[in-house]
C-alpha cells in the first residue's frame, strides 16, 4: 500500500494538516445542508402522495398494483449497500484502498439491483396501462418513487466515478478524496432513510389503506 | 454522521482516525433495521393486528428505524461537535412537517368546502 499523502503529510507539517482537515469538515458540513434541502424536496414529493393517495379516478389502487415482495427484495437491497458502504469508509479510514474499492464495488452492485428491481417495476406499471398518466395517485407515486430512485442512480455514477478515481487513477486517499467518499457516504446513507418513507407511506400504506 | 476525521467524543487531536463509527455500530444498526423492516411488513402482510392499528404501528416503526440510522449509520448524536448538523437536522424536519401536515389540511379542507358535483365516474371516484 502506498503510504497516505495526509498522514505523511501531517507527520511534519501539523498547521497545514489542520487547515486541510478543517477544509474536510466545512465541506462536508456544506453537503449535510445539501441534504437537509433535499429533504424538503421530499418532502414536497411525499405532500404530493399524502394528497393524492386515494385519487385512482377509477383506476387501481395500491392494493391492485403494489408487489409487496419485491418491495421487500428493494428494501434488502439498499438496506445492505448502506452497511457495505460503511464498512467501505471503515476500510478507507484504515488507509486501505483495496478494500474501499471492493466494498464499494459490492455497495454498487446492490445499488444497481435496487435500480434494476424498480425499473422492472416501472416498466411493468407502465406495460398494463397503469403509468402516470393514469390517475392523480400513480402521478404522485411516480413522482415520488423516481425522483428517489434518480438520487440513487446519481449516487451510483457518483460511486463509479470514485472508484475510477482512485482505483484507474490510482488517486491517493487523501483529504480531498476522503471528503468525497464521506460525502458519497452521508447521500447513500440518506437515500436509505428516504426509502424508508417510501415503503412505508407508498406501499405499505397502500396496500392497508 | 461519520464524517469528522476526529470521530465522536475523542477531541480534534486524533486525526488518524482511530474512531468513526465501528464495524460494531453498522452491524448493530443493521440487525435492528432488518428487525423493524420485517415486523412492518409482516404487520401488514399476515394481517397479525386489527385493521385500526397497523398504521400507527407502521408508522411507528419507520420512524424508529429512522432513528437507528441516523445513529448507527450516520453517527449522529448530540455531542458539541455535531451541534450545527443537528440543528440543521431538526429545522430541516419542522419545514418537512410543515409541508406535508399543511398540504393534508390545506387539501382536506377544499374538499370539505366543495360543492358536491354531479359524480364524473371517468374522472373522479372516491372510495
Amino acid at each position: 500500500m502506498p503510504i497516505d499523502a495526509a498522514a505523511a503529510h501531517g507527520g511534519h507539517e501539523h498547521g497545514h494538516h489542520d487547515h486541510a482537515q478543517e477544509q474536510m469538515d466545512t465541506k462536508v458540513f456544506g453537503f449535510w445542508l445539501y441534504l437537509m434541502t433535499d429533504c424538503i424536496l421530499f418532502a414536497t414529493a411525499f405532500a404530493g402522495v399524502a394528497v393524492n393517495g386515494h385519487s385512482y379516478a377509477g383506476g387501481p389502487t395500491g392494493r391492485d398494483i403494489f408487489e409487496l415482495n419485491g418491495v421487500a427484495l428493494e428494501t434488502a437491497c439498499l438496506l445492505i449497500s448502506s452497511v457495505t458502504y460503511g464498512v467501505a469508509m471503515l476500510a478507507a479510514h484504515r488507509q486501505n484502498k483495496s478494500g474501499v474499492l471492493l466494498w464499494l464495488a459490492i455497495t454498487a452492485l446492490f445499488g444497481l439491483g435496487f435500480i434494476g428491481l424498480e425499473v422492472k417495476e416501472f416498466a411493468h406499471l407502465v406495460a398494463i396501462g397503469d403509468g402516470p398518466e393514469r390517475s392523480a395517485f400513480l402521478s404522485s407515486f411516480f413522482l415520488l418513487v423516481a425522483t428517489h430512485g434518480c438520487h440513487v442512480t446519481a449516487g451510483l455514477l457518483w460511486m463509479s466515478t470514485l472508484m475510477f478515481q482512485l482505483g484507474v487513477m490510482k488517486k491517493p486517499l487523501n483529504t480531498t478524496y476522503m471528503s468525497r467518499l464521506t460525502c458519497l457516504s452521508l447521500f447513500w446513507h440518506f437515500l436509505d432513510i428516504v426509502w424508508i418513507g417510501v415503503f412505508t407511506v407508498v406501499y405499505l400504506l397502500g396496500v392497508t389503506a | 454522521m461519520d464524517h469528522s476525521f476526529p470521530g465522536h467524543g475523542h477531541g480534534p487531536t486524533n486525526a488518524a482516525g482511530a474512531s468513526h463509527g465501528s464495524l460494531r455500530s453498522y452491524v448493530i444498526g443493521f440487525g435492528l433495521s432488518v428487525i423493524l423492516t420485517v415486523a412492518a411488513f409482516w404487520v401488514v402482510m399476515d394481517h397479525v393486528l386489527p385493521p385500526s392499528s397497523v398504521i400507527p404501528t407502521i408508522f411507528a416503526l419507520a420512524i424508529v428505524q429512522i432513528g437507528v440510522h441516523l445513529f448507527f449509520f450516520l453517527h449522529l448524536n448530540f455531542s458539541s461537535e455535531q451541534r450545527w448538523n443537528v440543528t440543521a437536522f431538526a429545522f430541516a424536519i419542522i419545514v418537512v412537517f410543515i409541508v406535508i401536515l399543511g398540504s393534508l389540511w390545506i387539501i382536506h379542507n377544499m374538499t370539505e368546502r366543495m360543492i358536491p358535483v354531479q359524480p364524473m365516474p371517468s374522472l373522479q371516484q372516491q372510495p
